[in-house]
């Protein structure tokens, strides 16, 4: 620990006036999981798109590996993205292109590779998240769990030197939910950077190197999960919550 | 055997198909390209870009193509442009149905739901990949019934070249029918005629909706 890959510092955005994010600061190390958890409406999501300027926040500054990283540049803006990959909520294939064409056309058109090599690149990562079955099918004939493998699968083809998952478990229903969990885990002992919203108690319980609870736009608990997952804080509480939600608590 | 009238009238007919095919390909293939352009400007353009698209778009689809063909072919001679009449006519054409055209693109490009855009802008695509290889692949999908029904329009409305005496289908058949003064038989002719082309239009713009479509996408 104590090799900063990515810090954003003073993130702030409002939407019309009402702020979302209040100055959020972040560093990630290398291979560390930051787990984001909270209520709906606290700035999760907007932090994380903030955090690769999907949604442009009104300030913040942003070091990518020592690198200050000028977002207002749009050629630095898109050579920051490919090294910061995202995972949605709601998978965002590429509805038009099959499972294998969805990982090419990013090589391709991105990072100007040859079809040849862009193609074994694709099937490489397919199938490493168990897909090489389903390489030509397109993205309505495939399983929600299956979308968001491909999904994952695609923002490593830009080999991203940290991933931003937006609640990638929580549009997907509990019998594919294992599938994606355990691409994440698999991503996870691989060494992968990871900062991730999520409500998935267990992957908050096992894979958390820090938990961020945020509320209104700030953070205001932060900690490794044995420090913070004690009686009496508002982590705790809230992870109470999704266990009675599970059936863990009665 | 057929009589000398109707002889007659199937050659020069014939002659006067293939000026319109002349004219409609290009004014349909240039219409639609046009109909591209403008509709993403439309669409994905800087104020002062969308604007003058937007102004052309009102004028062409605001006026009758007849004005519009008048204009080109009697209009511009006064300023030193003297275009021939088939010239003037795929101009007219290639104007009148892109404005058309470009009404569809815009529709379409804007029913793209914006997870396509930001998934392409995750990736690092620049905004104008995000566009070219993303949202026009998809939009042009959904445009295509729109743009196949202005291209039968265009078969159509083709036939408005002969104003500009630029002999075509209907331009020749209306010679035939005030030499003889058989209106009515003439006429019916040229109707089937068209009826034949859009049929045959159809037919293939129909292949070529099937041959782009794609598993669940604006299918039910």
């Amino acid at each position: 620990m104590g090799d900063p890959i990515l810090s954003v510092e003073n993130i702030k955005k409002s939407f019309n006036g009402v702020p979302i994010l209040k100055g959020v600061d972040l560093c990630l190390n290398k291979g560390e999981i930051k787990i984001l958890i909270g209520p709906s409406g606290a700035g999760k999501s907007t932090l994380l798109q903030c955090m690769n300027c999907l949604v442009p926040p009104d300030s913040g500054k942003f070091r990518l590996e020592e690198r200050t990283v000028d977002i207002t540049n749009k050629r630095e803006l898109y050579v920051y993205r490919q090294q910061v990959g995202m995972i949605f909520q709601d998978f965002n294939l590429f509805d038009h292109l099959t499972a294998l064409d969805n990982l090419t056309i990013a090589l391709r058109k991105v990072k100007k590779m040859g079809k040849k090599e862009a193609t074994a690149r694709a099937l490489a990562e397919l199938s490493r998240v168990g897909l090489e079955e389903k390489t030509h099918l397109y993205p309505a004939q495939l399983s929600g769990g299956q979308k968001q493998r491909v999904a994952i699968a695609r923002a490593l083809t830009m080999d991203p030197k940290v991933l931003l998952l937006d609640e990638p478990t929580s549009a997907l229903d509990p019998e594919v939910m294992g599938e994606v969990i355990d691409v994440i885990r698999n991503l996870a002992k691989r060494g992968m950077t990871m900062i991730m919203a999520t409500h998935q108690i267990n992957l908050i319980r096992t894979l958390a190197d820090e938990i961020l609870f945020m509320e209104s736009g700030a953070v205001v608990e932060q900690g490794q999960p044995k420090v913070l997952l004690v009686p009496g804080t508002r982590s705790q509480g809230f992870c109470d919550k999704l266990d009675i939600l599970t059936g863990k608590i009665k | 055997m057929l009589s000398p009238f109707y002889q007659e009238l199937v050659s020069s007919l014939n002659r006067g198909l293939l000026m319109s095919l002349y004219l409609i390909i290009p004014s349909a293939v240039g219409g639609i390209l046009l109909g591209i352009i403008v509709g993403c400007f439309r669409a994905f353009g800087n104020t002062f870009v969308r604007k003058m698209c937007d102004t052309y778009a009102a004028i062409f689809r605001g006026t009758p193509l007849v004005v519009q063909l008048f204009i080109l072919y009697f209009g511009l001679p006064n300023i030193g442009i003297c275009l021939s009449s088939y010239t003037a006519a795929v101009l007219g054409f290639v104007l009148c149905s892109g404005a058309y055209q470009s009404e569809y693109i815009r529709g379409a490009l804007l029913s793209i739901k914006q997870n396509q855009y930001s998934a392409a802008q995750a990736l690092g695509f620049s905004r104008f990949q995000s566009i070219v290889w993303i949202i026009i692949p998809q939009a042009l999908r959904k445009a295509l019934p729109g743009c196949s029904n202005e291209i039968i329009y265009l078969i159509k409305y083709s036939s408005l070249a002969y104003v500009v005496t630029c002999m075509e289908l209907t331009g020749e058949g209306k010679a035939i029918a005030t030499e003889y003064f058989r209106f009515t038989e003439v006429f019916a002719v040229i109707g089937l005629y068209y009826l034949l082309l859009v049929s045959l239009a159809i037919l293939v713009l129909k292949k070529v909706e099937k041959a782009t479509l794609i598993p669940g996408f604006g299918q039910f």
